[in-house]
């Protein structure tokens, strides 16, 4: 199914720059910027970002890693009961000391 | 003929159908929606090419196909045409786990392109992947509008990622399984996963919407906002797949909503009075649902006001995160102390909560809607989206 549906993108692209005209130009090909010279764009022109969002990054890898703890202990659930509910609202209760934590330091703000 | 070359020409038979059947759809769906919306403004939608509009969509892929194919001249060069390529191909890699039926109803083959255990954790695997496809689009286009977009919208996917990750784990566990045949014949044994995980089914329908860049979630293509988002520099095919790539994670989206809590391939049960076998048509009532969340996809984004940026984030951080926690926590408990009642208090207790969370909607709402950190002279001023240098 993946080399099918790669096949299908490559060949769409093979397709149009085949086809397609090719009278490119100098203003053609400047980056967008209502008509004016570009700035502070291009691939590694050292542009900067907010610090949000390399801490929801992290944020996300934490919890995603907590998602994926969860997912085996869901699947055996019903199989250990009661003692995989004290493990489980062990764990969640640790994790919510961290959420109360970045909620506090207001991370979750996007002002 | 051998036996592994059978079954192998037989998958890229049902992978290629699969694919063709997802692109159809991508191309009519546009149509639709755009018929839809229309009709929801009191005006008539493109009704001009072929009957009824009926051609548009051929005409529009023809379009993107002798369009010429522009890169900015300072867009990295592979990374570029790669992009839109990764975008496709998770796109439609994903639907293929989707079961249309029971194991060998498709002529006696079995009506999935391919089955793992796994399958959940599986398909929200790849459809992350779509992520890389969106940012290093964005990325790649050398243009300053294309990385901010690039960079709003995967901080948003993998946000509500985690949503949509947690929301799902009371249905494994009442399930006990992450296999998709498995979930929709308990389904078929039990009735319908709605029922029981009301709450887990609203924030993963909430989830979904932000996890396909649909409205009210669309930020990374704000037109208004931020010029077309990572899609600024794209045109001709490569802009093309993009959409496509939407359009088929939306198609995807309503399947595995259509699967995981509304019984999938099999109808509903008291239907069978009127017409027996009637619940077990193949294929027809999934496409009956995902039509119908298809139709629900178009209408909220004819009904919502898009998000702002702080808002959206805060939304899935500060609520849905927390909420789908709690719905999997609720389950827990009741799995583990109250299981001898049945599953049917389990129905009331969840549904009593989507209807706390409706009824306190206006004070759940600061959560999200008015921003609570800074107070001071710049109160009176709207809050600058972020994104901005």
């Amino acid at each position: 199914m993946l080399v099918i549906a790669l096949g299908i993108g490559v060949l769409a692209v093979l397709v149009s720059a085949l086809l397609g005209p090719k009278k490119a130009s100098r203003a053609k090909l400047m980056a967008y910027e209502s008509g004016n010279d570009p700035e502070h764009g291009g691939v590694g022109t050292g542009q900067r970002f907010p610090v949000h969002f390399y801490l929801v990054a992290m944020l996300f890898i934490v919890f995603d890693i907590e998602t994926a703890f969860f997912f085996p202990l869901a699947v055996a659930y019903q199989k250990l009961v009661p003692f995989a509910f004290w493990e489980a609202l062990t764990f969640v209760a640790l994790l919510l000391v961290g959420y109360y934590y970045i909620l506090k330091k207001g991370v979750l703000e996007w002002t | 003929m051998p036996d592994w070359l059978a079954t192998l020409l037989i998958t890229l038979l049902k992978g290629v159908l699969v694919a063709l059947a997802l692109l159809t759809t991508f191309a009519y769906m546009t149509l639709i929606e755009r018929r839809l919306l229309a009709r929801m403004q009191i005006r008539h939608g493109p009704n001009r090419v072929g009957p009824g509009g009926l051609l548009q969509p051929l005409a529009d892929a023809v379009k993107s196909i002798f369009k010429e194919d522009l890169r900015v001249t300072l867009a990295d060069k592979l990374v570029y045409t790669v992009a839109p390529i990764v975008a496709i191909g998770m796109a439609l890699t994903a639907f293929g786990g989707i079961p249309a039926g029971p194991a060998g109803s498709l002529f006696g083959e079995d009506p999935w392109v391919y089955q793992l255990d796994a399958g959940i954790l599986a398909l929200l695997a790849i459809t992350s992947m779509g992520v890389y496809g969106i940012f290093l689009g964005g990325w790649a286009s050398g243009s300053k509008y294309p990385i901010l977009g690039g960079l709003r919208s995967s901080a948003q996917m993998i946000s509500y990622e985690l949503g949509m990750g947690l929301s799902i784990l009371g249905l494994l566990m009442l399930v006990g399984s992450t296999a998709f045949p498995n979930i929709v014949e308990w389904q078929a044994a039990n009735g319908w996963m709605i029922l029981f995980q009301s709450l887990g089914f609203a924030l993963f329908l909430v989830s979904s919407f932000a996890e396909t860049n649909r409205t009210p979630f669309d930020l990374p293509e704000a037109e208004q906002e931020l010029v077309a988002g990572y899609l600024t520099e794209y045109s001709a095919i490569k802009w093309a797949l993009f959409q496509m790539a939407e359009y088929v994670n939306m198609i995807t989206a309503s399947a595995i909503m259509a699967t995981l809590f509304f019984g999938g391939y099999r109808g509903p049960v008291f239907l069978e009075g009127l017409i027996p076998g009637i619940s077990g048509w193949p294929i027809i009532w999934l496409v009956v649902k995902i039509a119908f969340f298809l139709f629900l996809f178009i209408w909220v984004r004819a009904t919502l006001p898009r998000f702002r940026y702080d808002q959206l984030m805060r939304f899935g951080w500060k609520l849905l995160l927390p909420l789908a926690l709690a719905n999997t926590m609720l389950t827990a408990a009741y799995l583990a102390f109250a299981r001898d009642l049945g599953l049917w208090p389990l129905a009331g207790l969840s549904l009593l909560g989507l209807l706390a969370l409706f009824a306190l909607s206006d004070r759940v709402r600061g959560l999200w809607n008015k921003p609570t950190g800074r107070r001071g002279a710049d109160d009176t001023l709207p809050a600058r989206p972020l994104g901005g240098d």
